[in-house]
């Protein structure tokens, strides 16, 4: 096992987008010390969309944090052959005093984009996730989901580079669609898959919903809980129920060795 | 199982939803009845304490020197009024406690900034900051005088220790209520710390630091009052609080009260005229309106 000395995700050229190696994270010392990950690994190539499923516990929001930089990992070495993470909350978590349009476009402002260009960009983007007429609301006059759906346009935003470096984006969401009604998160799911292939990013997607997980995932991996080690994975059939049913069985087989303890 | 075709109809079913889960936006009350609600109560009440005050006076329960009457103090009001006197008063202390508190601000702000984001100095200074905000700011005259002399550094130092705590403290308390979310997502979009401060931590403690702003102004103006109505001297000219001061020399009631009333007519204009527009609108974009309805 390789230990990054610094910790933090490399960038390299490789033909995989996000490379995990025997990632390890521990929270505390001593005896009460809890590893939430350990001996991780996981792969994901460019342009593919993995889900992660796993009950809570499983250290799936630790995962994406290592991934995002904003955490790192104890042991383990992380390689990322993309542009900066985007990461998608379960909140939407808009920026409460910019409307729509200018939400979408502070990822670029920080990034140093002209302000023709921004505009430009922001409009596109919110016309992806079919919100070219809202630009001008703020978030708290807009729904749940078309909250989300600004996060994600600001998300994709925040994959752009001023030099236009055409470097694989990468998509991180943290059960993005988990506080949204039924309806609209089918609605969500659709429009995510549309965007997704309209715009070729990898999709690191957490999620503790097996139906979801099936439908949207080209690769579904299982994480086991406390501590978060990768069980098994499955390729991703958008409506197989017999797959759903296998997938959720093993699941609460994970789930059920906890009981004991 | 009948697979439902999930892409064909998404688009409408998207729009649909939109339209219905839309919040509707709240219902705006006419000009009239906004004036009828916002400004009838405050006239009413002020009416009342006049009558009050009016029937007391005329009951002659206390000495004419003690209690005058209403059309005294109105008259007195009226004679500085009507020979300008008032405007060289009034803009004497105006201008002071302005452009103290907007050194106030440009001190208090990056001190603000700095307490709520390293822990350090936070630690160091954080309960000296409000140590400061609950000392009468009036106790740091006579350190003023002995310091600087009858003139206006003085003046300027006592409201800037009166105003600068209040603005930092509301700055630092604004940047606490922060939801965690907001910064998270601010650093994986690449802020660095500046541009953290810049556009995500600064608007969002907006709300706070107004507050801040506004206890800040209170704070510059009764400091001032403090240190106008101790610190005479030709050189320093007639603010309110040396007006206030000529008044109780006299033992001339009327002045007095007229003082008073002036200082309380400007706290307050300021707070109506400025403060209030502003988190009105700044709350009212963020969608919280709650107090306003």
């Amino acid at each position: 096992m390789s230990v990054a000395l610094d910790g933090t995700p490399k960038l390299r050229s490789t033909g995989v987008a996000v490379k995990l190696d025997g990632v390890r994270k521990v929270f505390g010392r001593g005896d009460r010390a809890v590893t939430a990950l350990d001996g991780l690994d996981l792969e994901v190539a460019p342009g593919e969309f993995v889900c992660l499923l796993g009950a809570s516990g499983c250290g799936k929001s630790t995962l994406l944090n290592l991934v995002a930089g904003l955490d790192r990992p104890t042991s383990g070495e992380i390689t990322l052959n993309t542009s900066r993470p985007a990461v998608m909350f379960q909140e939407a978590a808009l920026m409460p005093w910019l409307n729509a349009a200018r939400n979408v476009e502070l990822p670029l402002r920080l990034a140093g984009f002209g302000r023709v260009e921004r505009k430009a960009k922001a409009a596109e983007l919110l016309e992806l996730v079919r919100l070219g007429g809202v630009g001008s609301k703020r978030p708290h006059e807009l729904s749940g989901g078309m909250r989300q759906r600004v996060a994600l346009a600001r998300a994709l935003a925040a994959t752009l580079r001023v030099d236009g470096s055409q470097e694989p984006a990468l998509l991180l969401m943290d059960e993005p669609f988990a506080a949204l009604d039924a309806i609209t998160r089918d609605v969500m799911q659709g429009e995510l898959l549309r965007v997704y292939e309209s715009t070729g990013t990898a999709v690191l997607f957490v999620t503790h919903d097996v139906r979801e997980a099936v439908r949207l995932g080209q690769r579904v991996v299982l994480l086991s809980s406390r501590p978060g080690r990768v069980v098994r994975e499955w390729a991703g059939a958008p409506d197989d129920v017999e797959l759903t049913n296998e997938i959720t069985a093993q699941l609460r087989e994970v789930i059920s060795t906890h009981a004991a303890a | 199982m009948p697979q439902l075709d999930r892409s064909a109809d998404l688009s409408a079913v998207e729009a649909g939803l939109d339209a219905l889960d839309t919040p509707t936006s709240d219902r705006r009350e006419s000009g009239g009845a906004r004036i009828l609600h916002t400004v009838v109560p405050p006239v009413v009440a002020l009416v009342l304490l006049i009558v009050v005050w009016q029937v007391l006076w005329a009951a002659a329960f206390w000495p004419e020197t003690q209690l005058p009457a209403p059309l005294d103090v109105w008259s007195r009001i009226w004679e500085i009024s009507s020979d300008g006197e008032i405007l060289g008063i009034v803009w004497t202390s105006v201008h002071r406690a302005v452009l103290g508190f907007l050194i106030g601000v440009v001190i208090g702000t990056p001190l603000g900034l700095l307490v709520a984001k390293v822990r350090v100095v936070r630690a160091a200074i954080g309960p000296l900051l409000s140590g400061l905000q609950s000392l009468p700011s009036v106790a740091w005259v006579p350190a003023a005088i002995l310091w600087f002399g009858l003139n206006d550094a003085s003046i300027y130092f006592v409201v800037l220790l009166g105003s600068v705590p209040s603005i930092a403290n509301g700055l630092v308390s604004g940047i606490d209520q922060i939801p965690p979310i907001l910064p998270r997502v601010g650093q994986v979009m690449g802020a660095g710390k500046l541009s953290s401060a810049r556009h995500i931590l600064l608007p969002a403690a907006l709300p706070g630091f107004l507050a801040g702003l506004k206890q800040g102004w209170a704070f510059s103006w009764r400091s001032l009052m403090a240190a106008e109505l101790i610190a005479l001297s030709p050189d320093l000219g007639t603010g309110l609080g040396a007006y206030l001061n000529q008044g109780s020399s006299f033992s001339d009631m009327p002045t007095v009260i007229a003082a008073i009333f002036l200082i309380l007519l400007v706290g307050v204009g300021i707070e109506l005229a400025v403060f209030r527009p502003v988190e009105r609108a700044v709350l009212r974009s963020r969608g919280l309106t709650g107090s306003f309805t």
